[in-house]
């Protein structure tokens, strides 16, 4: 195995003293990029872009995926404990992560959040390890309309997993495909909806939304319902963690079945949001306790975040052997090694083979490191529920303000963010989901834009998404999903009735 | 002010590393200065500006960090309205490529070049026509014939902007006909390109070097007025320097995209001389010229009337090539 040999020469590399100490640094600094909503792992990694340039390309490198990695992990802690996603791809860990934590299991869910990453991001390494060019020329085959194929499929598999009528799930999506429509219309290069205003040249920014509707949401409720901070309770010892690592074997198909759908989202490129949600609805729906989903389901953590961090360590895969990055993070990534002089490529893997292994093998190491620095910080953090919410409130506030306002540097985004915090508290007071509005505003221009690209190459015929065998099998699975419910009433009808009883 | 507070500590720690230079022009910041990208993350000018920053740094070129802000918002009127409101405010420059023309052609946003004040011309980017090294077009004929029979699809960056202009040029120069695919990305183009969802490209050198040296594409011609100044072999014996202009290939057009300085209103002599001062010396470092090797640059380098009176001639252009393929915007 040529593979192997080159992976341990990698472990040699990454095993210096002085890579130890970046990866440990990066780790630290990407949790607390992570934490921070709004900052998020793409900016921080190009704003500590500079710092690298004096290292050599391998060690830059180390540090900076060691930074997506911690963001990556810390991502789901201000979902867990406040409700607030800090990146898009913990959206869906909030479903059940914060139900937890409101029931005094703030540790078990960051255990289980923290290490299903793990297990994630070690099954696409591994992946990577083994098959990585196979898997590079697969991602070729992805053209418009098979990535519009890939965005319908996380939408379908998302409709109805709502408790609440359809309609109000349809109302929710609709209100977020409009707000993702506003700004520059990418196909014809006409902005869109901005009736003038110059402050909506960029459209509602996803994050923006997120930190309102969900952060801002969440104190308003908390605020009406006497201050009570629930969650505060919950035993704070390492032990918790001993704990929890017991009950997650048995969701050992879940895990898996959420390591395939990251690494195929991760490398096709579609992105680590659209794994987490298509493995929490599909999670949801094969699951044995799968209507409890969302009261605070352990297994309704470990989905999404598994599939996230698979997502996010799969996509390093198509950036390095293609040049196309599968996330925004990786596309500064690659900005990075190109200002060290390296061609990502198909020629990267034969001609820069000390760096490349070098950065597989601090893949293996970078998380493992990750995990352990977040595992003995869980009782810190489940610590914070305990403050008083009269303190925290304020603090939350000022974070997601900050959040907000770094997004891009705007103060308009912090007034937007406080309209939507009451738009979120509106809509969950009426009993209007929020998951498929978010959905719809992180998907909703990249499905259109896949979809218009198609078109155009079609001549307008809707017959491309099903004009070979990968894109018409992905839109079949698609309607599946869609009409999954319906599909399983009209089974159990067909059945006998003696089967019933 | 609109300093990101975060960016700015994460940037005053990368500052400690820098000790102090002594000042030789007579204006010089007081404060971090914002490089403005009017461009997403990842692209030729945010990769442009985030190389300049870096050099910068290592070689201590200046006493305040530089910090990279990207505003990508409107196909990049974001940044340019910011720069535009940002009279008297030395401490921000922003980085263009052709949508300080293109934009407020296409949008309608209440903005000219002429809102702001020109500091120096860096570098040009190259266009390239790249097809699937798979496919039978050798020459730039093979291609022109096979696009007369119609059907070819033509993938790019962006509606309305370089690559767009560049094809609706082909087209009419050629009496073709294209479906003009738009992406987000050049890098995103490129695979498409490579993955057979497209015909052919007009990436930049850099966006699909990396394919050409896998043997994945195949260049067939440069839209500049003369080959590019790279003579080292990248694919099949081949350099940059031996791809022909598409003007020797009966393909009448020529197209250069401008990598540029400008900063805001009201700028005084002595803070635009500071800042030619300080790209005068980026352009001297070996990691500046590996970078515009790695890209085949045009590295032209211009200021003062010479490049205003580019940018002027460039606009009128953009605004004819604009005007012919029925670009400009509504908002006008």
């Amino acid at each position: 195995m040529e593979e192997l040999v080159n992976l341990f020469h990698g472990f040699a590399v990454a095993l210096q003293p002085f890579n130890i100490m970046v990866m440990v640094l990066g780790i630290v600094l990407g949790v607390l990029i992570g934490v921070l909503p709004g900052l998020g792992g793409a900016n921080g990694v190009a704003i500590l872009l500079p710092l690298t340039f004096s290292m050599s390309p391998t060690s830059a490198i180390i540090m900076l995926s060691c930074i997506y990695w911690g963001a990556l992990f810390g991502g789901a802690i201000t979902s867990i404990l406040f409700n607030i996603p800090g990146e898009p791809w913990s959206v869906a860990t909030t479903f059940d992560g914060y139900p937890m934590a409101q029931q005094g299991k703030a540790g078990e869910a960051l255990t289980a959040a923290f290490t299903s990453s793990f297990v994630g991001a070690l099954f696409a390494v591994i992946m990577i390890t083994l098959v990585a060019p196979l898997v590079a020329s697969f991602a070729l085959q992805f053209g418009p309309a098979e990535k519009f194929a890939v965005y319908f499929l996380a939408f379908c598999s998302f409709v109805g997993l709502s408790k609440e009528p359809p309609f109000k799930t349809i109302a929710a999506m609709m209100m977020g495909f409009a707000l993702a429509a506003v700004g520059l219309d990418s196909i014809t290069g006409q902005l869109r909806l901005t009736f003038g205003f110059t402050e909506l040249l960029n459209g509602f920014d996803f994050l923006i939304a997120v930190i309102g509707l969900f952060g801002i949401g969440e104190i308003l409720l908390t605020m009406e319902e006497g201050l009570a901070f629930r969650g505060g309770n919950g035993k704070i010892d390492l032990r918790v963690v001993l704990k929890t690592w017991m009950g997650l074997p048995k969701f050992w198909m879940t895990s898996l079945r959420s390591c395939l759908i990251g690494c195929w989202m991760g490398v096709t490129p579609a992105g680590a949001t659209p794994a987490s949600f298509m493995s929490y609805g599909i999670a949801k729906r094969v699951a044995k306790n799968g209507k409890n989903f969302g009261k605070g389901e352990i297994e309704g953590v470990v989905a999404p975040e598994t599939a996230a961090h698979a997502a996010g360590t799969a996509a390093l895969l198509p950036m390095l052997s293609l040049g196309v990055p599968g996330s925004p993070t990786a596309a500064v990534l690659l900005g990075g090694l190109l200002i060290w002089g390296l061609q990502p490529g198909p020629m990267l893997f034969v001609e820069q083979k000390e760096f490349v292994w070098g950065l597989i093998a601090s893949m293996y190491l970078g998380n493992l490191v990750g995990l352990l620095v977040v595992l003995t910080c869980v009782p810190v953090f489940a610590a914070i529920l305990r403050v008083p919410f009269s303190i925290i409130a304020p603090l939350i506030l000022v974070l997601c303000a900050i959040g907000a306002y770094s997004v891009h540097s705007s103060t308009f985004d912090v007034v937007l963010m406080l309209v939507f915090g009451v738009i979120g508290y509106l809509l969950k007071k009426c009993n209007y989901p929020l998951a498929p509005l978010v959905l719809a505003i992180v998907l909703g221009d990249k499905a259109e834009e896949a979809f218009r690209q198609s078109l155009l190459g079609s001549g307008g015929s809707l017959g491309i998404f099903f004009s070979n065998g990968l894109v018409s099998s992905i839109m079949v699975l698609g309607l599946i999903a869609l009409f999954w419910s319906a599909i399983q009433e009209g089974w159990s009808r067909l059945r006998p009735p003696a089967a019933v009883a | 002010m609109k300093n990101s507070i975060l960016r700015l500590a994460l940037a005053s720690v990368a500052a400690l590393c820098v000790g102090s230079v002594p000042a030789d022009a007579a204006w010089e910041p007081v404060r971090p200065v914002e490089f403005i990208v009017p461009a997403g993350t990842g692209g030729g000018a945010d990769q442009m500006a985030r190389t300049i920053q870096g050099i910068v740094t290592k070689h201590n070129l200046m006493k305040q960090p530089l910090v990279v802000i990207n505003k990508s918002g409107g196909a990049g009127g974001e940044g340019f309205l910011d720069v535009k409101s940002s009279a008297n405010n030395p401490h921000k420059i922003i980085i263009t490529l052709s949508n300080l023309f293109t934009t407020p052609l296409a949008t309608g946003i209440p903005f000219s070049w002429k809102d702001m004040t020109p500091v120096a011309m860096l570098a040009l980017d190259e266009f390239v026509l790249w097809v699937n090294a798979d496919k039978p077009y050798k020459t730039v004929k093979d291609y022109v014939d096979a696009a007369k029979a119609g059907g070819l699809k033509m993938g790019g960056t962006g509606s309305k902007q370089e690559d767009q202009i560049i094809t609706v040029g082909i087209e009419k120069a050629t009496g073709t006909k294209f479906t003009y695919i738009p992406y987000k990305g050049g890098g995103e183009v490129a695979v498409q390109l490579v993955g057979g969802h497209v015909d052919s490209t007009v990436n930049n050198p850099i966006e699909a070097v990396a394919q050409w040296r896998g043997g994945k594409l195949r260049p067939l011609c440069v839209f500049d007025s003369k080959p590019m100044n790279y003579d080292e072999q990248i694919a099949d014996g081949k350099a940059w320097k031996d791809i022909p202009t598409c003007k020797s290939q009966g393909l009448d057009l020529e197209y250069v995209m401008l990598r540029g300085i400008f900063m805001g209103p009201k700028a005084t002599k002595d803070q635009v001389q500071y800042y030619v001062d300080l790209f005068t010396k980026v352009r001297a470092t070996p990691e500046w010229q590996d970078f515009m090797k790695s890209g085949a640059f045009n590295t032209t380098f211009m200021t003062g009337a010479d490049y205003a009176k580019w940018v002027e001639g460039e606009e009128k252009r953009h605004e004819t090539l604009m005007k012919e393929a029925g670009f400009i915007g509504t908002g006008n």
